[in-house]
């Protein structure tokens, strides 16, 4: 589904993403883990369209989409959420996600009719709210939601978009081990209709979702390979998981 | 709902009132304050609604005064030609100012466009041609048909309060529209509404032609309410102006632009004048000066953020 061959980005000096090429396979939870400061975030961005390559390419769905803009991958079914919370903070819940369904449903070149009386976004809207656990917190505004809420949301921006595959960078950031079982079963649920590319640091969550797991140290794809395969790699272990989780 | 026809019934009421007051000097105040309202709501469609800090409003506002008041000079006088010129024109430099400025952001949107507003202004006040610095003095107002002679000071007060009312319709259906939400959503996080599929920068760009095109219309209005147009009305001072009465009234607020221009072109008319402030009131512009300082530290959202709040309270 989405090819990545010889990605690589300098800023300034500093090399951040040097040389790598990984495959995402239709319907697989693929994680992407690794130190800080690896560049997982550099490489999420730019198979986003967040930031453009040095070199490379990014082939999704056989279309190279390298140096497309942002807004035309998502509209070609390749979506991100933010490591770093970014969700329209004055609006409720219910018409953050009703501008995202909106995006994708229709023209938004329209100026007389009131976007309040389409029932259609706002049903829609109201069913990925249920999905993320938000049902309760519909007519709440963004900026009033707990951590974890938030959190939700901003996952379920990119949901919203109806995509193939989306980039989750590091949903659980910052979340207590309650609320991330609820986004490690949010993930199980979606696989069905969505390829997963996720980034994240805890473990324990990666074990259990992922198919695959890329690790990337220092800007470079050190290995690709199956869990209980990446537990064993000896170059990983040093690299990061240290001793404790192969145990 | 009923807000509005109260308005328009106080609004339409007022010229009759002071025609039969013999006041008919706040016939042409009650026009310039609808006028300016205009402009001020075209402003605050970029500023509030869409968060483009546009420095540079007057140019639009200018220009639509300026294809007016040359039209009217080379003999053509028809508001249904001139001032779909005025509009047409000012979209047009909208659109330019607009493609070239909103590559930047921030402080440099800001300078660019009033960099771009000081250009227009230096044109004008160099066309010799077209009164030069000493302005434009046009030989009419504009001609409208119907038998209504907009030289008739009630006539022309109702024909704008007319187009005030139809443009703050247009303006109302807008920002409620699925357009409206996205230019909210750009201000809120404009990272965010390219990564849900938005072309940001189309969106942008539109909204400032749409304004750009608002103002010139208001323009076109403000040229026929003097028969004069000076360049003065180009300078960043207007720009400033403009952007008073958005902060005054209500940025990003549906009311913010009108009620910013009532309130302070009334403000101008009070206390500049010598009843008021004696001797002082050459110094008109420090109490309005201080009325502004403490509206932004007190209640940021203006004038009509503090009604709203009241209502909820």
């Amino acid at each position: 589904m989405l090819e990545v061959r010889g990605l690589a980005k300098r800023f300034g000096g500093v090399v951040a993403v040097d040389d790598v090429s990984l495959q995402v396979a239709a319907g697989e939870i693929h994680a992407l883990i690794g130190p800080n400061g690896a560049g997982k975030t550099t490489i999420i961005a730019q198979l986003a369209g967040s930031l453009y390559p040095d070199s490379g390419e990014i082939l999704f769905l056989e279309q190279d989409l390298t140096r497309t803009p942002l807004h035309v991958r998502v509209k070609a079914g390749l979506a991100r959420s933010y490591q770093i919370t970014s969700i329209f903070r004055r609006f409720t819940v219910l018409d953050n996600l009703a501008l995202a369904v909106q995006a994708r449903s229709g023209s938004s070149l329209s100026f007389w009719r009131p976007v309040a009386a389409e029932r259609a976004l706002f049903d829609e809207a109201r069913s990925i709210a249920d999905e993320i656990g938000l049902h309760e917190k519909e007519d709440a505004l963004a900026a009033n939601l707990a951590h974890g809420e938030q959190r939700a949301l901003e996952v379920g921006l990119a949901l919203a978009t109806r995509p193939k595959l989306v980039l989750l960078d590091e949903p659980m950031a910052g979340m207590g081990p309650e609320e991330s079982q609820r986004v490690i079963a949010l993930i199980q649920r979606i696989r069905a209709r969505v390829t997963v590319l996720l980034v994240e640091h805890d473990m324990d969550a990666v074990f259990r979702l992922a198919d695959r797991i890329s690790v990337l140290v220092s800007g470079r794809l050190i290995a690709t390979d199956f869990p209980e395969k990446i537990r064993m790699n000896r170059e990983v272990r040093r690299a990061y998981l240290g001793d404790e989780i192969a145990a | 709902m009923k807000r509005n026809v109260i308005l328009l019934v106080v609004t339409a009421a007022f010229p009759l009132l002071m025609d039969l007051t013999n006041q008919q000097f706040y016939i042409g105040f009650g026009t310039r304050v609808l006028i300016y309202a205009m402009a001020a709501a075209s402003l605050n469609l970029v500023l509030g609604y869409g968060g483009m800090v546009s420095f540079g409003h007057a140019a639009f506002f200018g220009a639509g005064a300026y294809i007016v008041g040359i039209l009217a000079v080379e003999g053509l006088r028809s508001a249904w030609i001139t001032w779909p010129a005025a509009v047409a024109t000012a979209a047009a430099a909208a659109l330019v100012i607009g493609a070239l400025s909103l590559r930047t952001r921030g402080v440099y949107f800001i300078m660019i466009t009033l960099a771009f507003a000081q250009m227009m202004y230096y044109v004008f006040v160099s066309l010799k041609a077209y009164g030069g610095d000493d302005g434009l003095s046009m030989p009419g107002r504009s001609t409208l048909g119907f038998g209504l002679d907009l030289a008739h000071d009630l006539t022309w007060y109702y024909v704008v309060l007319a187009l005030l009312a139809a443009v703050l319709y247009l303006l109302h259906r807008l920002v409620h529209s699925r357009f409206g939400r996205v230019i909210e959503a750009i201000r809120e996080n404009e990272t965010r509404a390219a990564a849900i599929g938005y072309p940001v920068y189309g969106y942008k760009l539109l909204c400032f032609v749409i304004s750009g095109a608002i103002a010139g219309l208001a323009g076109a209005l403000i040229a026929n309410q003097a028969s004069y147009v000076s360049p003065g009305i180009l300078h960043w001072i207007q720009s400033g102006t403009l952007m008073i009465m958005v902060i005054l009234g209500g940025v990003g607020r549906f009311w913010g632009g009108p009620i910013g221009a009532a309130v302070l072109l009334a403000l101008e008319e009070t206390l500049s004048g010598s009843d008021l402030l004696g001797p002082y009131a050459l110094h008109w512009q420090l109490p309005v000066g201080a009325i502004l300082l403490a509206i932004v530290l007190f209640a940021p959202q203006g004038i009509a953020g503090l009604a709203a709040k009241k209502r909820h309270a």
